[in-house]
């Protein structure tokens, strides 16, 4: 599972950092390093424009896995310079940002340097696609193993609109009609009559829009076992 | 009769209707609406009123609609799933048919990234079958989506859209299939130019009896210049403009007149075709040139039923 980020606009990080003389700045060594967004270069990069613009950078570090509970340990390591900063400038992913501004002994300001976009699947390298909204209540059983809640532009449940032409979605000609792949791949396997079928209303109380979700995977192992 | 709408009532008794599209203004003006509605009053049976169109902001379908009722028009009442989610959409339900209003017309509607503005969040909650299930059970059964009741009754002819000129093309009748399943007691397609498609589209569903248990409208579109034909060929999502349109409105001298020609030479053949109940004009912003397409197409009058 590769969470998959983007920079943000130059500006934007900027912006942020109107009132930051001093900045620390931390990347990870995981998702944001394979994506190029947050690795040893792209800090280093970072490091170089802030002193270009005048600002003092107090030091920098790549956590090996910025999300993870350890980043604690990390930051206190780093205690010191991040002390002396106006600010931390994070190059990770939404939860790298959010763990980080956790364990900050010292408060101050986390600014996300990257955008963080979705779950990813390598398809080439290099090369990610969004294959799953996350929405706590799997379809794919019903649709051929594809998910159309992200692979089709409106998250259609009951099969291409009016505007799936050739194989591709209306919005977009890099956007592959994700119910023309359901369809081929139902058709392969003699499966068509599934199509049919009306796909029961949504759940989406599961989803995002129920609240923040939280599982305690030690009471379901418990439960289970 | 389901609601007993002059659009039922005209197709149960078997005859040929005749529907056309009102775009509500991008603005307030009442009398803008109301001005359209006049140009479409005798020359058809019921006037669909957009919801958005091409994710553009409008008035609202549901005061268009209102406004028409008000000059004695019958409105179609046109519902996409893309910027409400089911509490919106059954509220507009209830407050539609508290208005008189009595068809509605459920639709997916354009992506938003299409109109003006393209960082909206589209919805989505259901989808266009979803929707047509949601007021079959809200007339039939007096239930919400949830199950609860509603109180007093939900007299609905419920409309459908369907596009035989999107693929994959097989699976084109297996969706008005599943439409119906869901609750459609009427069609109205997409703009038919390429009418062998059309034709084929027609026989695949005749054969498994379709047409028996839903009133199909064949959608046409009047072309008024070769730009706009060649726009609708390249860059209109799920509409097919054959080039030899294109051509011919190219090579006219009064493009008019041509694009009016070969509507009508579209709706001669539909109107002879087999399980075809009736036509629905989409004159985008050539509101005007419809009394004219009907009566050259011997339809007028409109009956009285």
């Amino acid at each position: 599972m590769k969470t998959i980020t983007s920079s943000k606009p130059v500006e934007e990080v900027m912006g942020y950092l109107e009132k930051c003389q001093k900045v620390y700045i931390i990347g990870c060594g995981t998702c944001a390093t394979m994506c190029h967004t947050g690795g040893k270069s792209e800090v280093l990069g970072m490091k170089e424009k802030l002193e270009g613009s005048g600002k003092k950078v107090t030091g920098w570090m790549i956590i090996p896995t910025a999300c993870d509970e350890l980043t604690k340990y990390a930051l206190e390591e780093e205690a010191e310079r991040i002390k002396e900063a106006d600010c931390v400038l994070a190059m990770t992913c939404a939860v790298g940002v959010q763990t980080i501004a956790l364990h900050l002994k010292d408060k101050k300001p986390v600014y996300p340097a990257l955008n963080t976009l979705f779950i990813g699947m390598e398809d080439s390298p290099g090369h990610f696609t969004e294959v799953c909204l996350q929405c706590g209540s799997c379809v794919l059983g019903r649709t051929a193993a594809i998910c159309p809640l992200v692979r089709c532009s409106k998250s259609l449940l009951n099969g291409p609109c009016g505007g799936s032409s050739g194989g591709k979605c209306e919005v977009s000609e890099d956007i592959p009609c994700a119910w023309q792949l359901i369809y081929d791949r139902l058709a392969e396997m003699g499966r068509l009559d599934e199509m049919e079928e009306i796909e029961p209303f949504k759940d989406w109380s599961v989803s995002v829009t129920g609240g923040p979700r939280k599982i305690d995977a030690e009471a379901e192992c418990t439960t289970t076992s | 009769m389901k609601a007993g709408t002059k659009l039922e009532r005209i197709l149960a008794s078997g005859k040929f209707a005749v529907t056309a599209e009102a775009g509500p203004p991008k603005g307030t003006s009442a009398e803008a609406m109301r001005k359209k509605g006049e140009l479409l009053r005798h020359c058809c049976d019921a006037v669909n009123v957009t919801d958005n169109q091409t994710a553009i902001v409008r008035m609202s379908s549901l005061a268009g609609c209102l406004l028409l009722k008000q000059q004695g028009i019958e409105p179609v009442m046109q519902m996409v799933v893309r910027d409400r989610n089911r509490l919106a959409l059954q509220g507009d339900v209830l407050g539609a048919v508290a208005l008189g209003i009595g068809n509605i017309l459920c639709l997916s509607g354009d992506h938003q990234k299409f109109g003006n503005h393209p960082g909206a969040k589209g919805v989505f909650d259901i989808d266009s079958i979803q929707l047509l299930q949601t007021l079959r059970m809200m007339r039939d059964e007096h239930k919400f989506i949830s199950g609860e009741d509603i109180s007093g009754e939900v007299p609905v002819f419920i409309g459908a859209a369907a596009n035989p000129f999107a693929d994959p093309f097989e699976y084109r009748v297996h969706r008005l299939a599943k439409k119906l399943k869901a609750g459609a007691d009427f069609i109205q397609t997409q703009a038919v130019y390429d009418v062998p498609r059309f034709a084929r589209w027609m026989e695949m569903l005749t054969e498994r009896g379709l047409d028996k248990q839903v009133h199909i409208l064949a959608g046409v579109i009047p072309i008024r210049s070769a730009g706009m034909a060649r726009y609708m060929r390249d860059y209109v999502p799920g509409v097919n403009v054959p080039d030899e349109i294109v051509t011919r409105m190219e090579k006219s001298e009064s493009p008019k007149e041509e694009g009016v020609k070969i509507i009508l030479e579209i709706i001669e053949q539909l109107k002879d075709m087999p399980g075809v109940h009736g036509i629905h004009i989409m004159a985008v912003g050539w509101e005007d040139i419809v009394p004219d397409v009907v009566a050259k197409s011997g339809l007028m009058p409109r009956p009285v039923v």
